[in-house]
């Protein structure tokens, strides 16, 4: 059960580990690198609190091994605050209490900005279907949709 | 939970792939969306997971001789976005959104999907009702294995233990081709209590080659022989009530068979709907 010697960017910078085949990408980034803002809920890819962007994509941490990212890019939550691409997001759920606890926001705030990411301003029923994936046991989501649709329509008026 | 040690290594082609899966015990690792949840659970005890993402020209949809392939490692997310997939298998198309959530699909492969075989999962179902085939590579050489022989039991399939899925294939829709999707699940991305995967052929006002493959009822993809015959002789009712012979769906936690059974024909009339509009 060796340990495998691999390079991979994370948020930008070259990193380069050693780590053991059945290390996940979300315990890799936890635990070595001390990225704690993507979160271990339950380990099989239901509750959605380890998501991070692979690659550009949003992909569950605990269904990637670290190993498998030899040569690709990862971007955890930590890199996206800082870039400031998300801060109306961020905004958004602050002033519509669309978080309580925050252990779902890091990886809800990575899901939702992929599906602003595309054009137009999206349904409510499409914005719940594309964040069905991430649990969140305080809001209800209600407050999340709201925060969701408010950026989208936000974002729409900004460049119409 | 965490995985129990396993040893990893990345195949740079399906050869290389092969010889790896040489050694007892090893595994393919595609989009993991699967087996990782059961090496995370300890549901699974590979001794090796051989890594094929990164072999190349396996990412492919391409359309030949009347159908369309696509290639083991196309991301269901790839998929979906894909306009030469949705003309040339609809019911394909119709079936993804129903897949996992976006994040599941940005990384779980069609490929994967189709050997792992769960039998609640949506695409066995769909390349059974399309009579679509699956090229396998093995220690022996290229195969084909039409659907109808691919799916042998609970999550066994043609490949057996050493064999790589590199492509699957289904007959492009032509503006004769009719198909319907439905499931039925408790939360949105959860695996289906009970599903249907439909494909037929429109014939005038009549429907010929009814092709319908329930999910979530058996040990694999089921097609209900009686009711397709029905259905091919424009008796939706009679379809639903064949349903009593042609499925014996067995208790599991989401429900009893008898629920499932019930929830069959709710699909089936549904489908049979879809089934008589021409697409757009």
């Amino acid at each position: 059960m060796s340990a495998h010697e691999i390079t991979l960017t994370v948020n930008g910078e070259e990193v380069r580990e050693a780590v053991d085949a059945r290390t996940t990408l979300v315990d890799f980034l936890r635990e070595t690198l001390g990225l704690t803002g993507s979160h271990v809920g339950c380990e099989h890819g239901v509750c959605g609190a380890c998501s991070v962007r692979l690659d550009g994509v949003v992909v569950r941490g605990c269904l990637t091994l670290a190993v498998q990212c030899e040569g690709h890019t990862v971007e955890t939550i930590e890199g996206a605050s800082d870039s400031g691409a998300l801060a109306d997001l961020q905004e958004e759920f602050r002033t519509r209490n669309a978080l309580q606890c925050g252990y779902c926001t890091p990886a809800m705030l990575l899901t939702a900005a992929e599906l602003l990411a595309g054009s137009g301003v999206p349904s409510r029923a499409a914005i719940r279907e594309h964040l069905s994936g991430n649990y969140c046991r305080c809001t209800g989501y209600h407050a999340i949709v709201d925060a969701v649709e408010a950026v989208a329509r936000a974002r729409a008026g900004a460049t119409s | 939970m965490k995985p129990a040690p396993f040893d990893y290594a990345r195949a740079r082609s399906v050869e290389h792939a092969l010889e790896l899966l040489g050694r007892e015990g090893a595994r393919v690792l595609a989009g993991g969306q699967s087996l990782i949840a059961t090496l995370n659970m300890r549901l699974s005890h590979p001794s090796l997971l051989v890594d094929i993402n990164e072999v190349a020209g396996l990412d492919r949809i391409a359309r030949r001789n009347g159908h369309i392939e696509i290639g083991a490692l196309v991301r269901h997310a790839q998929a979906e976005r894909s306009a030469e997939l949705g003309q040339a298998a609809p019911l394909v198309a119709r079936a993804l959104p129903h897949i996992g959530h976006p994040a599941i699909r940005n990384r779980g492969t069609v490929g994967g999907s189709i050997a792992f075989a769960d039998p609640a999962a949506e695409l066995p179902a769909c390349l059974l009702a399309l009579q679509g085939e699956v090229d396998i590579a093995g220690p022996a050489g290229k195969r084909t294995v039409k659907a109808d022989d691919f799916f042998h039991g609970l999550f066994e399939t043609a490949l057996g233990a050493c064999g790589v899925l590199t492509a699957i294939r289904v007959p492009a829709a032509t503006s004769a081709t009719r198909v319907g999707f439905a499931e039925l699940a408790r939360r949105h991305g959860d695996y289906a209590m009970v599903g249907l995967a439909a494909a037929a052929r429109a014939n005038g006002k009549n429907l010929t080659d009814v092709r319908l493959a329930f999910f979530g009822v058996g040990a694999t993809p089921v097609r209900a022989r009686n009711a397709e015959a029905a259905l091919a002789a424009g008796d939706v009712e009679a379809a639903v009530n064949a349903l009593g012979h042609d499925l014996d769906p067995p208790d599991d936690v989401q429900a009893t068979g008898a629920v499932k059974k019930h929830l069959a024909g709710v699909l089936l009339r549904r489908v049979a709907r879809q089934l008589n509009e021409a697409p757009q």
